[in-house]
């Protein structure tokens, strides 16, 4: 029946190498449209962690394995793996040896697109850069995704997701107004950047359908990255002015911000049940009057200075300590129903556990369940976005270390059982990583 | 022969402010014929939008229009007029995408639906692109970007534990949108090219940032820890984070090799083995306090530098003025300089990846209307006297 279902992208081969989060986002979008996406691993870069001994080791790390325990093979029990990598198929294989790099380049002959993610040097080093993959499939699109490009001063510098959002800008300007720079609490540089890759990648294959060429494609996250903070970098160019952090403010709304609403009164930690928040934005006076409005409109008010939008950015501080006295007596789902039934902005900001429950987004079925052999049975963040024709779904869960070596390497290679065992036996297609402390 | 990735593809454009534009940016930039239809007289409300040269407002000068808006033509109509819809129609029969970010139900109510644009053109592909999604308890909601960052779980993560939820600067839950329209539309193109059959798309920004939160949700369901905020550290990776150096701040990160790491710092009690195992966040304050002293006798430049050469991915805290002069983005010709008749020469942001056969072209945003006479004319195969009279009675 599932198998049936239209894909969009039903019939796209995939060759992923990439690692951590950038390339591994990309190729998930694919895999949620329904490309074929084959992951290739070694024992010495998974992309899974490496082997870790068993433990239950607290904390967010341990908490990313299913009850907090590694487990017997930590590696394929790994949240953040498993997440990204949902609706992909895994193989195994050592591109440092010769007999890697054939099979490699089989699969290469087979496959419409290559994604890696290494520095630049190293698929050159394999004896697998661009111009030996065109001789291969001349047909064959590759992306490589790096930190900075694959020329220039910085091309061989390393750097993770973090380290971009440095280099761009972005750290300095996430902020409070008198803070220091923080960060993004989630890989935001890598996730726009894999992004940024999917479409790159479909734009190519949009070119090889009309002329039969592939092409190489050169990701730069930084560059990447830059785009999104258009805005202050144009003001710069207009008007030489250098953006600061502003919190939680938008200059053309006023108010606009997040204010503490009553505490949660839930189990758990002191600062927990303090945490309740909810973002309100307000961008017209029209609107302003309905927010006034659903306050029972006290007093003040009525403050002629509060009439207008510039009177309101005027005095933004009071403001906000005014709307803060307000919110502090409301839950935060209750103030975000009350407002938005009134025509006015608002959203509570939801926490994880909340966003994991939140009504809306389980009616649109968001979450999908998927069972995994090793990690159970879970529901995960389902595909990004609704298509009336091709729905995405989450058809596989993420694959086990070398879980589809058989498949890949006797059916689409049309290898014999003897060959397959033969890849093992020499190390070329490894059976578990190392271990952590090892890789 | 095409020579951009994206020739041949023709595009309308109903959608304004962030998310739509952004993503028909990307389409335009890389080759598509974006045809951006703005409602008259005021056209898309991000020409209202700061920044402007020297601070004066002028439709045509708005920094954040003119970037967005790049390689795309404009034509201006009111849909809310009685011809509008008709006109509109006759556009959509040689369309191959529709995208709009009007809140859901707007399309409906102008009878430009779906299922009413895919009787015209069976092969369409429209894109919508909404806070919420097109159905759902909260599809007539309102938001904006603060509001999806809220509700997209993306605040709850950022910022310090002890003080309010901190948004991601500028409009990030508008571009995730953007980028997410961006990638389906194109799947979608994919399928239609193979099969012949349009389709619709629905892009919620609140799914959009909901989905890149890096395993929080899924660590949620493994094992019911709800992670917060934590300032700037990483809640698996220590270091990982923004620190002071000597002059500024630097960002700081031990990278593969642990050793490699303590060695450079010039810190042995890092190799304590608490410290040298990944569970070393347990300890995250004493492992910043042996890596401080060191930071703040070196120049942030230098361990930069430096630190690269041991590959060490340290990375410059760097303001928004630094980027023009950078190095790297210099080598690689990032900033690109566009002329436009009014807002004059400006560097923009240049292309977000590079493309062997077909680099990409960004060119200037067109005026409110620029391109009317060469679409009702010159497509339509309206005349000059059509035209004066749609003008005369506000349609376009």
């Amino acid at each position: 029946m599932l198998s049936k279902e239209k894909r969009a992208l039903a019939g796209l081969r995939v060759i992923d190498l990439s690692q951590i989060f950038a390339g591994p986002y990309a190729t998930k979008l694919l895999a949620d449209m329904g490309a074929e996406i084959i992951r290739v691993e070694c024992a010495a870069r998974s992309g899974r962690g490496g082997a870790l001994p068993r433990m239950k080791p607290g904390g967010a790390f341990g908490a990313s394995f299913p009850d907090g325990d590694t487990g017997e093979k930590s590696y394929n029990r790994f949240a953040y793996y498993n997440e990204v990598n949902r609706n992909k198929y895994a193989i195994t294989l050592d591109l440092t040896k010769p007999l890697g790099v054939e099979v490699f380049r089989r699969l290469v002959r087979i496959s419409d697109v290559v994604v890696e993610n290494f520095t630049p040097r190293v698929m050159k080093n394999f004896g697998l850069d661009y111009p030996v993959l065109r001789e291969t499939n001349p047909q064959i699109i590759m992306i490589s995704l790096s930190g900075y490009g694959q020329d220039g001063p910085y091309r061989d510098y390393v750097t993770y997701g973090e380290g971009i959002e440095a280099m761009v800008g972005l750290s300095q300007l996430t902020a409070y107004p008198d803070g220091e720079p923080l960060k993004p609490g989630v890989a935001y540089a890598d996730a726009t950047s894999g992004l940024h890759a999917a479409f790159a990648i479909l734009a190519a294959l949009r070119y090889r359908r009309l002329t039969g060429k592939g092409q190489y494609i050169d990701l730069a996250m930084r560059e990447a990255v830059t785009p999104i903070l258009g805005e202050a970098i144009m003001d710069y160019t207009m008007n030489k002015r250098v953006a600061r952090p502003i919190g939680n403010r938008h200059p053309p709304m006023a108010p606009h911000g997040c204010y503490r609403a009553q505490g949660r009164g839930e189990k758990g930690g002191e600062n927990e049940k303090e945490d309740a928040w909810i973002a309100i934005a307000v961008s017209s006076d029209e609107e302003w009057r309905a927010f006034c409005n659903v306050m029972g409109d006290p007093p003040w008010t009525r403050d002629e200075k509060f009439a207008t939008l510039s009177g309101r950015l005027a005095s933004q501080e009071e403001l906000d300590r005014l709307i803060g006295e307000w919110t502090s007596g409301y839950d935060h789902i209750e103030l975000m129903n009350m407002l938005q039934g009134s025509g006015v902005k608002a959203g509570a900001v939801l926490n994880i556990a909340e966003l994991a429950h939140d009504p809306h987004l389980k009616e649109r079925g968001f979450y999908e369940e998927l069972s995994h052999p090793e990690a159970g049975t879970h529901r995960y963040p389902g595909v990004s976005w609704q298509m009336s024709r091709t729905p995405g779904r989450l058809r596989l869960p993420a694959p086990c270390f070398g879980e589809h070596n058989r498949y890949v390497f006797g059916e689409l290679l049309g290898m014999s059982d003897e060959e397959v065992w033969r890849l093992a036996d020499e190390g070329v297609s490894a059976r578990e990583p190392l271990s952590y402390l090892e890789a | 022969m095409p020579h951009r990735a994206l020739s041949g593809l023709v595009v309308l454009d109903l959608s304004e402010n962030i998310s739509g534009p952004y993503s028909t940016k990307l389409l335009a930039d890389y080759g598509a014929e974006v045809i951006k239809i703005e409602k008259p007289p005021l056209g898309d409300s991000s020409r209202r939008a700061e920044p402007f040269p020297n601070d004066q407002p002028d439709p045509e000068k708005s920094g954040l229009f003119l970037f967005l808006n790049t390689s795309k033509k404009s034509i201006t109509l009111n849909l809310e007029s009685e011809m509008g819809p008709q006109i509109f129609k006759r556009l959509v029969e040689g369309a191959d995408i529709l995208v709009e970010n009007f809140r859901p139900g707007v399309m409906a109510s102008l009878g430009l639906d779906f299922e009413a644009l895919a009787e015209i053109n069976p092969a369409l592909i429209m894109t919508s692109i909404s806070y919420f999604g097109q159905w759902g308890p909260y599809r007539d909601w309102d938001g904006s970007d603060i509001i999806a960052q809220a509700m997209g779980g993306l605040m709850g993560l950022t910022g310090e534990a002890d003080r309010a939820p901190l948004k991601l600067p500028l409009s990030q839950a508008e571009f995730q949108g953007g980028l997410n329209a961006a990638v389906a539309t194109l799947s979608a193109l994919y399928f239609r090219d193979e099969t012949g059959e349009g389709q619709h798309i629905d892009v919620s920004l609140q799914e959009a940032v909901a989905s890149i939160l890096e395993g929080a949700l899924t660590i949620y369901r493994y094992s019911g820890f709800a992670r917060g905020r934590m300032g700037s550290r990483h809640h698996l990776q220590c270091p990982s984070r923004v620190m002071e150096a000597k002059d500024r701040f630097i960002h700081v990160q031990a990278g593969a090799n642990w050793d490699h790491f303590s060695t450079f710092l010039e810190a042995p009690h890092l190799m304590e083995p608490r410290f040298a195992s990944i569970l070393r966040y347990h300890y995250a304050d004493e492992v910043e306090a042996l890596i401080q002293p060191w930071l703040e006798k070196h120049d942030a430049r230098e361990i930069f530098a430096t630190g690269q050469e041991w590959r060490i991915p340290f990375a410059m805290v760097l303001g928004i003025d630094e980027l023009m002069g950078d190095p790297q983005y210099e080598a690689r010709g990032f900033f690109q300089e566009i002329d436009h008749p009014l807002a004059g020469r400006l560097i923009y942001p240049g292309a977000p990846f590079r493309m062997s056969e077909t680099p990409p072209e960004a060119r200037r945003a067109p005026l409110l209307g620029e391109h009317n006479e060469e679409v009702y004319i010159g497509e339509l195969g309206l005349s000059k006297d059509n035209l004066t009279d749609l003008k005369e009675h506000g349609i376009i």
